[in-house]
């Protein structure tokens, strides 16, 4: 009897809390098929019994009637978050395997200290650093470009691809380099040739996180760019104002987080295998 | 000789272009950030003039930066705990014998893949007083309407609930990722002794966790005490200042009202106080964990 009990309340938390991740993308999508009739007439949820389903949201999006530009938005994020990743995981896992292979000492600083100074940038709030890189771009001529934008991503990518790697790293066999250089390989040598392809999967959990983190970022888009670079996050929010088209809202966030879901499809994956226990310890 | 120079050499080919960009892209502006924080730079004098401490000493009375900071320890404290004990919760749930448990496992991450601010537009239509539905679905049962956006507790209520929507899952993938890495032996032993559930929890798999748990709890620690981006997408701050956070302050003091040097010295402030409390909580933590499992 209570083995039953116990199992109807597990189900009912685990529904209950299903409806509650749900209900934003289910309210997004049947917003993203209403017109304003069936906005402004109170709370709609089933379309043909409670309003009249159009297409004008997702028409909008790719320069529709009022002409929403969704597509130059989607393009300049997919380039930006796609370089900055590219670099910070390059530079992360270099960084990465000679802090778990080589001693460094620069004074009093060593190993430890350095893998805690990668990570520690994670502490840093955006708002701290975005002045002086507001100055800084302006400086260089980069406000409102891709390329300003990706230096400053780095920043915010590197850390985690320090931290995912090193401790992948950490977890590979020492003796596996030392075979390698027996055969003759030089340090470079066996870093390419034997251990990046064992490490395959530590740096695809680190440069999904990379892709999540980068794609989501708002704060330095909005401040760092104007009009020319208009990143996701920018444009979806420009349309939250006062009179807001709930419908092209809704249809224009549901397709930016839309690559994002197959994210989490990747992470479960490797959950389930137990690589990512590895990489996340 | 020759070898040893070789692998030298080696060392600071893998460690230095990582180190020099973060190096580069961070220290010189964290540096710069200092030096303008001791000067006047405003929209209307833009520039690095020298006025020692001033910004600094207005800054001790500035009620309003305060409140922001405690408000944000508190929201920040709060909506991590509730990820936490949530997250272990769903972790547990669908660690072992559940029905389409793949299919859970995926929907409850999502939530943390999706764009914090993008959602949070969608929440404040949500949370809209009368065409949103969470005052529609509360009226069905006879509640409401409340004024989620626009009363200040309910302004922090509605951030703290997108907070912990957007990040339960963090926690969930945590303790789940620990969770399946876990030995069998201590579970076969519990069972051996005629454990139930809720002490197999308590003197296994709780103590057994305990590093897990202390790490996520400091990286979303670390993550929410950065929290704005939910501040500005559903309140702007409001009604009035009810809702702002440290980061949200800031950033309309420097980048909103162009008060650049007030607002480093609010920047520099804020960053050695977070430092501070951070480690102060690290500790805390770890004996509160490993003391009592130990």
């Amino acid at each position: 009897m209570t083995g039953n009990l116990y199992r109807i309340l597990k189900y009912a938390a685990v529904v209950l809390w299903s409806v509650f991740v749900v209900t934003p993308f289910l309210w997004a999508l049947t917003t993203s098929f209403k017109t304003i009739n069936g906005v402004t007439g109170g709370a709609t949820y089933i379309p043909w019994l409670q309003y009249k389903p159009s297409l004008d949201g997702w028409h909008n999006l790719f320069g529709g009637s009022s002409g929403i530009d969704i597509v130059h938005p989607y393009i300049n994020s997919i380039i930006v978050t796609a370089s900055a990743s590219l670099i910070s995981i390059v530079l992360g896992t270099l960084a990465a395997y000679g802090l778990s292979r080589f001693d460094y000492r620069v004074g009093i600083v060593k190993n430890g200290d350095l893998v805690f100074f990668f990570i520690s940038q994670r502490i840093m709030p955006p708002v701290v650093l975005a002045i002086p890189f507001f100055l800084m771009l302006q400086w260089l001529h980069l406000l409102d470009t891709r390329l300003g934008l990706v230096l400053v991503y780095i920043v915010l990518l590197l850390p985690i691809a320090v931290w995912i790697m090193v401790d992948f790293f950490n977890n590979i066999p020492r003796q596996i380099n030392e075979m390698a250089m027996l055969d003759g390989c030089t340090p470079l040598g066996a870093f390419v040739r034997v251990i990046l392809p064992n490490s395959l999967p530590g740096i695809i959990v680190a440069g999904m996180f990379c892709l999540v983190f980068g794609w989501n970022d708002f704060f330095f888009a909005f401040t760092l760019t104007f009009t020319n670079v208009q990143l996701l996050p920018t444009a979806i929010v420009s349309l939250n104002s006062s009179v807001t088209p709930w419908w092209s809202l809704s249809a224009a966030a549901l397709i930016s987080v839309a690559p994002l879901v197959l994210v989490a499809f990747l992470v479960e994956r490797f959950l389930s295998r137990g690589t990512l226990a590895g990489a996340i310890r | 000789m020759n070898r040893t120079l070789g692998l030298g050499a080696y060392k600071q080919i893998f460690l230095l272009p990582g180190l020099l960009v973060l190096l580069a892209i961070v220290l010189f502006p964290l540096l710069f950030t200092v030096r303008v924080s001791l000067s006047g730079w405003d929209a209307i004098s833009p520039g690095l003039n020298w006025i020692g401490i001033k910004n600094y000493q207005d800054l001790v009375g500035d009620q309003r930066f305060w409140q922001a900071l405690a408000r944000l320890s508190f929201m920040a404290v709060t909506t991590v705990l509730v990820q936490y004990v949530l997250g272990f919760g769903l972790a547990l749930l669908v660690w072992r014998e559940i029905r389409f448990r793949r299919f859970f496992r995926v929907l409850f991450l999502i939530p943390m893949m999706t764009t914090p601010v993008i959602m949070s537009v969608i929440w404040r239509t949500i949370f809209h007083e009368s065409l949103g539905p969470a005052n529609d679905v509360l009226h069905w049962i006879g509640l409401g309407p409340y004024p989620w956006l626009t009363s200040s507790g309910w302004a922090m209520a509605s951030i703290m609930i997108v907070e912990v929507w957007e990040w339960t899952p963090f926690m969930f993938l945590f303790m789940l990722a620990g969770l399946v890495s876990l030995p069998r032996e201590p579970f076969l032993a519990a069972a051996i002794d005629g454990a139930g559930p809720v002490r197999t929890f308590f003197n296994v798999t709780f103590p057994l966790l305990a590093p897990v748990s202390i790490g996520a709890i400091i990286i979303r620690l670390i993550e929410a005490s950065k929290i704005m981006e939910t501040v500005y997408a559903l309140t702007s701050g409001g009604p009035g200042t009810a809702t702002e956070t440290s980061a949200y302050y800031i950033y309309i003091r420097g980048l909103r009202d162009f008060d650049i040097g007030y607002a480093s010295a609010l920047s520099i402030t804020y960053l050695v106080i977070m430092i501070v409390l951070l480690t102060l909580i690290v500790k805390c933590l770890v004996r509160l964990f490993i003391g009592r499992s130990v």
